[in-house]
């Protein structure tokens, strides 16, 4: 919805709250439901009701349990029933710097203010331990705003009697802390708070007035954020960027003007706006964000302008670069089916706003910012929070080149008339082990983004699949895949659950970059294995239908599986009989031993 | 300058839009206990959904003293 974008009408949405929501559950969906905790120690009513416009907005249905005014340290070491029964996915702890119980003074020696910082950090400490205990589930904690008045004025940041210096001290303990324990997650309202200004946000009407420890309207502004934090811990962060050339990449329109002709580099301060956007992207690369050219152009136009001296971004920094005449919408389709990744988790960026309303009308699930001035391209997408990192793994790194290999293992398909042929001369190499913790991050991020390749769209939290991995009861498989033009990273997962002489399968999804490789087959394989292992004798597998699992309808079946029953709604379960007369089905992928 | 009946005009639809209740009709003598919802946390939205149609702050005295939809009114008409 429009409305709840960036950038929003915070005004507009408290006041029209209880409509959007309406709207929201009208219109939206099919939704993922979870569990949240907020623990605040300031009022939270507010918040809730912004989190849930936003989270709604992001397919994310929200049920809340909100702690009473104030109590959140109770509610962590001493959970009511309530919340015990609650068991939450995810516990958010909203307090600031009206929630610290001693600063220093004026005059105090370091020693002493180290003490208190001690103090004031353990006290934070207990709790977390204590719901690492209790619930095991992710935190999101906020770190700490600066004060709104400083006794010292500027020597506050630098002394240690100083509410600034022990502020910041004490966020730097904070982060230390969420650097060395995994789904602890800081939302940075130090951030937030100077972007909005420290002034409005700790505006004292609203904490004495209400007990708000920020000013309203800044409420939606910390749910957006918020929002963005737990979409990417869900696996909801766009993946790719489709962008424009003419005037977006740079200024000028190259078929026009020509490459010499263009707006871009250090000689003059339009240039440099263009130059600072493009290395933006090329630090979004880094981060694993694939970068994709859609531009009406002519290709070779197109590829003139990339090749300008001046041009931070060149050809092989894109992975598909769409130049012709088409409509930008089908375009988008194209790159999303030769990177084989769904048209949502595309960003389009694009100067023109009658392309941006042409694609936002065909295509509503991609995401179409407002790129309005040059000068402002980078804290439109910045602040979209599109590619909020919530976990960073090696696989991410190495995105970039893993996708621009598939398009060129594409190539090298359309160069063999036998397809066996093709997947021969690719070369393939495979392990596929039972989960091993190093993996824990991956195959979670794995369970809550795959839509496609997916029979039952189990999403899984960390903890569900520690518990998954160390109980006997379950067989639980990843696959790793690599051929001659690199490494795929874990591709593939399966879970069953053991019971008695019969293994029903909970989870089997997989990436589809590796789609008709073969690889289903060799996991396949290594399921029958292990259930022969046990002397199991028979695999259920069960499909559940959503709007994006259609390919899978019938993979049971290719597998061998005889249907045993359908119900109304398409969930169909599928049976397996007979192993020991099981053969391997997998031909290409040598598996390692 | 508006009148009272102008002021009172755009309260009701505030009142309407923060409740989202078409139903709502608002006079002088209005309290919260008569709009289902209008409890003190919700009354900051609406303070805040004045302030914005009116384009003026309330003090956090005027705030804690008013008792009805006619002293608001008084206030914006003040302010105006």
């Amino acid at each position: 919805m429009k409305e709840l974008e960036y950038p929003f009408d915070s005004e507009y949405l408290l006041k029209k709250k209880r409509a959007v929501r309406k709207a929201l559950l009208a219109e939206a969906g099919p939704f993922t439901e979870k569990k949240i905790a907020v623990l605040g120690g300031s009022t939270t009513h507010d918040v809730i009701a912004m989190l849930e416009l936003f989270l709604l907005n992001q397919g994310i249905r929200p049920q809340f349990y909100e702690s009473e005014y104030g109590r959140f340290w109770q509610d962590a070491m001493f959970p009511e029933q309530a919340l015990d029964s609650f068991q939450p996915d995810l516990i958010y702890i909203h307090t600031s710097s009206r929630n610290i119980r001693q600063f220093p003074e004026p005059g105090d020696s370091m020693e002493q203010t180290r003490r208190l910082l001690e103090q004031e950090f353990d006290y934070y400490r207990q709790m977390w331990q204590s719901i690492e205990e209790k619930f095991g589930c992710p935190v999101i904690q906020n770190n700490f705003e600066l004060p709104y008045f400083r006794l010292m004025g500027n020597r506050d940041a630098s002394d240690p009697g100083g509410r600034v210096y022990f502020i910041t001290s004490l966020n730097q303990m904070f982060y230390d802390y969420a650097r060395s324990h995994d789904h602890f997650y800081i939302q940075d309202i130090l951030y937030l708070s100077a972007s909005f200004g420290l002034e409005r946000w700790s505006d004292p009407f609203y904490w004495h007035m209400y007990k708000y420890a920020l000013c309203v309207p800044a409420i939606p502004a910390l749910a957006f954020n918020l929002s963005n934090i737990i979409k990417s811990m869900l696996g909801k962060n766009k993946k790719a960027l489709a962008v424009d050339l003419d005037n977006t990449l740079w200024g000028g329109v190259v078929g026009d003007d020509g490459p010499e002709g263009l707006t871009m580099g250090p000689e003059t301060s339009m240039g440099q706006v263009y130059g600072a956007f493009q290395s933006y992207l090329k630090a979004l690369k880094k981060l694993g964000i694939l970068l994709n050219v859609n531009s009406k152009n002519d290709p070779e136009n197109a590829l003139a302008g990339l090749n300008h001296p001046d041009c931070l971004l060149k050809p092989d920094d894109f992975i598909v670069i769409q130049a012709n005449w088409e409509n930008k919408d089908r375009n988008i389709l194209e790159i999303a089916r030769t990177l084989n990744i769904l048209p949502e988790s595309i960003v389009f960026v694009d100067d023109n706003p009658a392309e941006r309303a042409i694609v936002r009308a065909h295509l509503p699930g991609v995401a179409v910012p407002e790129m309005e001035q040059v000068e402002h391209y980078i804290e439109t997408i910045d602040r979209s929070g599109f590619f909020e990192v919530t976990s960073f793994s090696g696989d991410d790194r190495k995105r970039n080149e893993m996708y621009r290999d598939n398009v060129k293992r594409a190539g090298l398909e359309a160069s063999f008339a036998d397809y066996g042929e093709y997947l021969k001369s690719l070369e393939m190499k495979a392990v596929i082990r039972g989960f091993e913790p190093v993996l824990y991050d991956r195959i979670t991020q794995l369970t809550n983004k795959s839509n496609q390749f997916n029979l039952t769209t189990k999403r899984c939290t960390q903890t569900d699949i520690v518990h998954m991995a160390e109980d006997d009861g379950f067989i639980d498989l990843y696959g790793r895949l690599t051929d001659r033009f690199g490494d795929n990273g874990v591709v593939s997962v399966v879970i069953g659950e053991q019971q008695k002489d019969a293994l029903h399968i909970r989870l089997w999804l997989m990436s589809c970059r590796v789609l008709k490789r073969g690889m289903e087959q060799a996991m396949m394989d290594g399921v029958v294995k292990r259930c022969r292992e046990r002397n199991i004798g028979h695999i259920y597998g069960y499909y559940y239908p959503t709007a994006k699992n259609n390919m899978v309808k019938n993979f049971y079946q290719e597998m061998g599986f005889e249907k045993v029953r359908e119900d109304a709604e398409g969930n169909t379960l599928w049976r397996l009989s007979g192993l020991e007369q099981y053969e391997n089905k997998n031909q290409y992928i040598e598996v390692e031993k | 300058m508006m009148t009272r009946e102008e002021v009172l005009d755009k309260l009701n639809e505030i009142f309407r839009d923060v409740f989202d209740d078409d139903s709502i009709e608002v006079c002088d003598s209005t309290t919260s206990a008569d709009i289902e919802g209008w409890d003190s946390l919700e009354h900051i939205n609406l303070v805040l959904a004045v302030e914005q149609e009116f384009d003026f702050k309330f003090e956090m005295g005027q705030v804690v003293s008013m008792k009805d939809v006619g002293e608001m009114v008084d206030i914006i008409l003040a302010e105006l």
